[in-house]
């Protein structure tokens, strides 16, 4: 599966400064087709989990008002450069990819 | 590359083979959909979003929660949006808009190190405020900003 998360992760002062792009169409199932007028159906992340040394940082439960390719950004503390930080995603049809980052 | 290939041909294996079987470890799509708050994303009220997330619906203003978002988002499909929670002791904070078909936008719960930040891009209709709860130490504050939306964000 071709890699669809972006992460870095930075040591800022004692904090790590998460960052992460993840490639996904989001799609709300409002939308319709043009062509054909039908709604193309909903697809979307819902729920991404990031965990540094086998411990959750921080859970998020997506709805479908979240932007197409989406961006996410938190901090947290407790990290020293060189651990590894996990970031994994689950869409609504089941699919799924996870990455992992050395922090800086 | 590869050894995300080889988990990946496994665990697609193991579950053509045995329908739910997943080594230990990996998380499966069943149990994270099961976690899900299905309602609180379908609700299409506030109240009943909020109470769906976090079981209540009473919440308090706070001053101490720093919403930053644009005033004026030129396009609706990609409004950024910063939440800063200065709550001791924060651990969730929901964005809702309550201008979109279903208000709940996100909620992301903090483990024990996570600062009280979170900052990503969200999808507007139509101008709304935009609405943060943050839950600390059992109890709800909320804050808000209007975003005036020139080009909504839903529809094609």
């Amino acid at each position: 599966m071709a890699k669809s998360i972006k992460v870095r992760a930075k040591l800022k002062g004692g904090e790590t400064v998460v960052k992460a792009l993840i490639s996904h169409a989001m799609e709300t199932g409002q939308r319709k087709d043009k062509k054909t007028g039908k709604k193309i159906p909903a697809h979307f992340i819902q729920e991404v989990t990031c965990t540094h040394n086998g411990t959750e940082v921080l859970t998020a439960d997506w709805g479908t008002a979240i932007s197409k390719n989406p961006y996410l950004s938190f901090k947290f503390s407790g990290a020293k450069a060189g651990d590894v930080l996990k970031m994994s995603w689950v869409d609504n049809k089941g699919e799924s990819d996870s990455v992992e980052a050395k922090i800086k | 590359m590869n050894t995300n290939r080889r988990s990946f041909i496994k665990r697609s294996a193991a579950v053509s083979a045995l329908g739910v079987a997943v080594s230990a470890g990996l998380i499966t799509p069943r149990t994270v959909l099961a976690a899900w708050p299905k309602a609180a994303f379908e609700a299409t009220d506030v109240n009943g979003a909020v109470s769906g997330t976090f079981g209540s619906d009473a919440m308090a203003d706070s001053g101490d929660i720093t919403l930053k978002a644009p005033e004026i988002a030129e396009n609706g499909a990609v409004v950024p949006i910063t939440v800063t929670s200065d709550i001791a002791g924060t651990e969730a904070i929901s964005i809702l808009i309550p201008g979109n078909p279903t208000p709940l936008t996100a909620t992301f719960k903090m483990g024990g190190n996570a600062a009280g930040f979170v900052s990503t891009r969200v999808k507007m209709s139509k101008t709304s405020d935009v609405l943060v709860v943050v839950k600390a130490g059992g109890k709800l504050y909320s804050s808000k900003q209007e975003v005036k939306v020139t080009i909504g964000g839903c529809g094609g």
